[in-house]
């Protein structure tokens, strides 16, 4: 059941879509396997993709909330991109705020958002 | 069709809520009830895992007259809780930061009950309404 989260490279940037619903598991591990690919490959830019996730929990919101975080203290920018309506609004009413975070509504507007930060 | 899912491990936090999404699907709930009630089930079940060691989910049809809507029941013989009025309070925690809690889970569903006896366990029940 345990199946790793393919991360793609697109010059300095890694490109990731969450394609199926995440379990504890499968976040942790992405969550590992995100760092080292930042390292592996100097990424100075990060796009996560949520079109096809149709909730976000607790748990998968603090394992997000951390690797951004992490990802920033490795020199890496995270964009979040493609949250639907039904889990912006669960996710707020549930009280979770991730306020710190870059987001845009799909993944070229998220593209266009980091080019604009890294500057180039 | 099966309406209850022991929680023993992470996995079953899944089967959980793919059951409470089915269940939701299958009465006509929008996608927004849909996430709500999945989200909710996914942190009740988190909580039973984290807290309580092992429980039970259970799936509900219910109707009220002409209200027609699916009730959660969240079942452990764990620890219990001690201050019911402090878990209901925004932001405390007892495991560092784990799960939004049962606030957040009483603001996605539409009623909450809780019962808790300390050294016998926690019974959830929540409901959530068609509209």
């Amino acid at each position: 059941m345990n199946m790793r989260i393919p991360i793609l490279k697109l010059h300095d940037t890694l490109l990731i879509s969450i394609q199926w619903e995440l379990d504890d598991q499968t976040a942790l591990q992405f969550q590992e396997d995100l760092l080292h690919k930042i390292h592996e490959t100097s990424a100075r830019g990060v796009v996560i993709d949520f079109t096809s996730i149709d909730f976000i929990d607790s748990f998968i919101a603090k394992v997000l909330g951390d690797v951004i975080s992490m990802s920033k203290l490795m020199g890496a920018k995270v964009v979040i991109t493609g949250i639907q309506p039904a889990v912006a609004i669960t996710l707020i009413e549930l009280g979770i705020r991730l306020e710190e975070v870059m987001t845009a509504l799909d993944l070229e507007k998220g593209l266009e958002k980091l080019q604009r930060e890294l500057g180039d | 069709m099966d309406s209850s899912v022991k929680i023993i491990n992470e996995w079953d936090i899944v089967a959980a809520r793919q059951l409470g999404r089915n269940v939701a699907k299958e009465l006509g709930f929008g996608t927004v009830d849909q996430a709500r009630i999945t989200t909710a089930i996914s942190e009740l079940a988190r909580n039973i895992y984290l807290y309580a060691g092992q429980g039970e989910i259970t799936i509900e049809k219910v109707e009220n007259g002409a209200k027609r809507g699916m009730t959660i029941i969240s079942r452990d013989e764990g620890p219990g809780i001690p201050d019911l009025r402090k878990v209901m309070e925004d932001g405390f925690s007892t495991s560092g930061g784990l799960g939004a809690g049962l606030p957040g889970v009483k603001r996605l569903m539409d009623e909450f009950s809780i019962e808790s006896t300390p050294g016998e366990g926690t019974l959830i029940q929540s409901v959530k309404w068609l509209r």
